[in-house]
């Protein structure tokens, strides 16, 4: 290990700017380069839509629930587990603060709460589960995914919008950014705006940078989906660090399903419908590796992203079939895996 | 692996040696589903000899609509097993490749008419069509896990997003309905014979998957890279080429299970078609006591697991539990079993085990060092 760091640093002077990087750096760049190549052509092909700042801050009010939810999918990713139920786990959120609101009469606080502890309460038991009784995490979180589903429909069978006063005002409640507003074809000066969940979701990604960046929890991450024996030959706590990535990604969709809430102010078992396949490719493109211990929160941001750029810019060329999008999507994936693929043999090849 | 099992049963006693066996868990599943349809409504059992709209003999009750359901997840499962325990990753995309294969039945058949009054070519023609495209699609994950050396579950991810837009691009996003007899025949009954032709089918793939077991290597190769690829390949094993293998032999399980799908309909919904069929097949596959990170496999196990499922599935589905809900009582008996399949649970229950068996010599002191070096064997 220290031998392969010691590789690591000579190499950075030997080699180039582009070998000399580690994986999650180069793996970042490719996809930030990425975005911004997608986004300057959607640009310049596609024209003015795209110009708009609203276009970008559309994208954002769309995602901030899958961009949380698919930080929380990384940091599983990091410690080498994975986490399906986030999707579904959505839904549930938004059922139960539906009815939460709704037909029990609660505030807008308490539905918040309520949100927090059912994403808790499932990262908890999945994290017990994946991380002391030593099962598959795939199982683990495809049962939580079934019974979140289950669940779904056991509190309430079919879609309804929320009335809720308060509820309503928070979330019509629009940030204005300054100075990015534009004029439309009335001449009047439309501000643009971003949704509170946006705040929320930027915050989350700043947050958990700084937790993987600077504090022990996070580099202990990093370590034990690297290796976990040596992990825990260093002496970190494996099974500790492992409940704490599917604890904190409970919570994260505990969030994300809030945010979400906020989104579409409605319930229904339908909602997020293959929101952690969406997840996962975020993180994927993102750079974070299934494998573990290699990834980036601010890669897993640039993929959500990059997954929607592809979504707007295949429905605006005009192939509205649901078809193209899947197809698009898939084949971006693919691109990525391959990417991988190829950065992982380029490293082992240079030992 | 038996031969050690049978002689840890002769040791330690049935049950114990019972335990000790990866079949113990879809069996204990099985037991435990059968008692509780017994407690609550025996009728469960009943098989009818009814009558078809035909007027051709049919066996109806629950126990035949089980075993004819199952037929799709028990062929999936012999190809999952294969995947699990050589690449140690499941594949996602069987529900959607199914989709594909259905939709490639249907394009052949059909022509570009969307209902035709006549087949456009023979059945035989179309199924052997339809078990290429899905062997090339089961190649294409296949070289993703083994030359590339991509997670399975991340690699059939491709598939599982495109899968059905594939398939709705493969019939211009139509609906094809096939309007002949003997189509109908793989999916239902063929006259004459009471039961369902999906069982015959599904015990055809399991001879079959039993034979190739047992006179090829195929089995042997697979655990050998599943459990670790470094030393067979020297050993003289290409690990790529096993892989690559298994994931051919699971594209063509998933054609006949697509056939049979598209056979029983006559028609296909590319949206809603085996759908989280995929979830299920990987379910068989831990149910059957298969580590799902590779190594060795239990066939058996896995297809019995499958049976469980859907045993379950009807159960649930006899108790009027709304379909939706399903998931919910599934994770809950997934969970129970998982957890008390799980090594470390096994460990502890083991250890109280010995220390019950402990007390137990101490008791009798006669012959307790014997029986407790037995259980310790």
């Amino acid at each position: 290990m220290a031998r392969k760091m010691n590789e690591k640093m000579n190499g950075n002077k030997k080699r180039g700017f582009i070998s000399g990087m580690s994986d999650t750096n180069l793996l970042l760049l490719i996809t930030v380069v990425v975005f911004v190549v997608m986004y300057a052509s959607a640009v310049i092909f596609l024209g003015s839509g795209f110009l708009k700042p609203q276009a970008f801050f559309n994208i954002l009010n769309d995602n901030a629930s899958l961009i949380i939810l698919a930080c929380g999918m990384s940091l599983v990713m990091i410690t080498g587990g994975i986490d399906i139920s986030v999707g579904t786990l959505t839904a549930l959120v938004c059922m139960s603060c539906a009815v939460h609101l709704d037909f029990n009469g609660g505030s807008v606080l308490t539905a918040v709460l309520l949100a927090l502890g059912i994403g808790l309460a499932f990262g908890a038991v999945q994290g017990f589960l994946v991380a002391y009784l030593e099962i598959q995490p795939f199982i683990v979180t495809l049962a939580g995914m079934f019974f979140a589903k289950g669940m779904t429909t056991i509190v309430n069978a079919t879609q309804f919008n929320v009335a809720h006063e308060g509820f309503q005002a928070l979330k019509a409640t629009r940030l204005y950014v300054p100075g990015m507003g534009s004029v439309n074809k009335l001449g009047n000066y439309v501000p643009a705006y971003v949704e509170i969940g946006v705040v929320v979701a930027i915050v989350t990604v700043i947050l958990l940078f700084m937790l993987l960046r600077w504090t022990k929890l996070g580099r202990n991450f990093y370590a034990v989906g690297g290796n976990a024996q040596s992990a825990n030959m260093l002496g970190i706590n494996v099974k500790n660090t492992k409940f704490m990535a599917h604890l904190l990604c409970g919570l994260l969709a505990g969030i994300g399903g809030f945010v979400y809430f906020m989104h579409v102010g409605s319930g229904s078992p339908s909602h997020a419908a293959g929101a952690e396949m969406n997840a996962i490719a975020a993180s994927i493109i993102g750079g974070t590796m299934l494998t573990g211990g290699v990834g980036n929160i601010m890669g897993t941001f640039f993929g959500v992203l990059s997954l929607s750029t592809i979504k707007n810019i295949v429905s605006s060329l005009g192939l509205d079939e649901a078809w193209w999008t899947n197809i698009t999507v898939a084949a971006m994936i693919c691109l990525f895996l391959v990417i991988q693929s190829l950065v992982l043999r380029r490293k082992g090849k240079s030992k | 692996m038996s031969t050690s099992n049978k002689t840890a049963a002769k040791k330690g006693g049935v049950i114990s040696g019972l335990l000790h066996n990866q079949i113990c868990i879809p069996l204990a599943a099985l037991l435990a589903l059968v008692i509780f349809n017994l407690v609550m409504d025996p009728s469960f059992f009943e098989i009818k000899m009814g009558y078809s709209s035909a007027g051709d003999p049919v066996l109806s009750g629950y126990l035949i609509t089980i075993l004819d359901n199952a037929s799709e997840l028990v062929i999936l499962a012999i190809g999952m097993t294969l995947v699990t325990a050589a690449s140690g990753g499941q594949d996602i995309s069987v529900g959607a490749t199914i989709a594909i294969a259905g939709s490639v039945v249907l394009r052949v058949l059909c022509g570009t008419e969307s209902r035709p009054d006549e087949l456009q070519a023979p059945i035989f023609v179309a199924f052997l069509i339809c078990c290429l495209v899905a062997m090339l699609f089961g190649a294409f994950n296949g070289v993703l896990v083994s030359y590339f050396n991509i997670q399975p579950m991340v690699a059939t991810l491709i598939l599982f997003t495109a899968g059905r837009s594939i398939a709705a691009w493969i019939n211009n996003n139509e609906l094809p309905i096939i309007d002949d007899a003997v189509f109908g025949y793989f999916g239902n009954f063929i006259p004459g014979i009471p039961i369902p032709t999906p069982i015959f089918i599904a015990v055809a793939c399991m001879i079959l998957i039993a034979l190739t077991l047992k006179f090829t290597t195929l089995g042997l190769y697979s655990q050998a890279v599943g459990i670790n690829p470094h030393s067979s390949r020297l050993n003289g094993i290409d690990p790529a080429k096993v892989k690559l293998i298994t994931y051919i032999i699971l594209g063509l399980c998933v054609a006949v299970a697509g056939f049979i799908k598209v056979s029983r309909f006559s028609t296909i919904n590319y949206s809603v078609v085996a759908k989280d069929i995929e979830m299920d097949a990987i379910l068989a596959v831990a149910l059957g006591g298969n580590a799902l990170s590779g190594g060795k496999f239990n066939m058996g196990a896995s297809i019995l697991g499958a049976y469980v499922i859907q045993f379950l599935t009807t159960t649930l589905y006899k108790f009027n539990v709304v379909s939706s809900a399903l998931p919910a009582y599934k994770a809950v008996v997934v969970i129970i079993l998982v957890v008390l399949s799980a090594p470390v649970v096994r460990q502890k229950l083991n250890e109280i085990f010995k220390k019950f068996n402990e007390r137990k010599t101490a008791e009798k002191p006669t012959d307790g060092p014997n029986k407790g070096a037995k259980e310790a064997a």
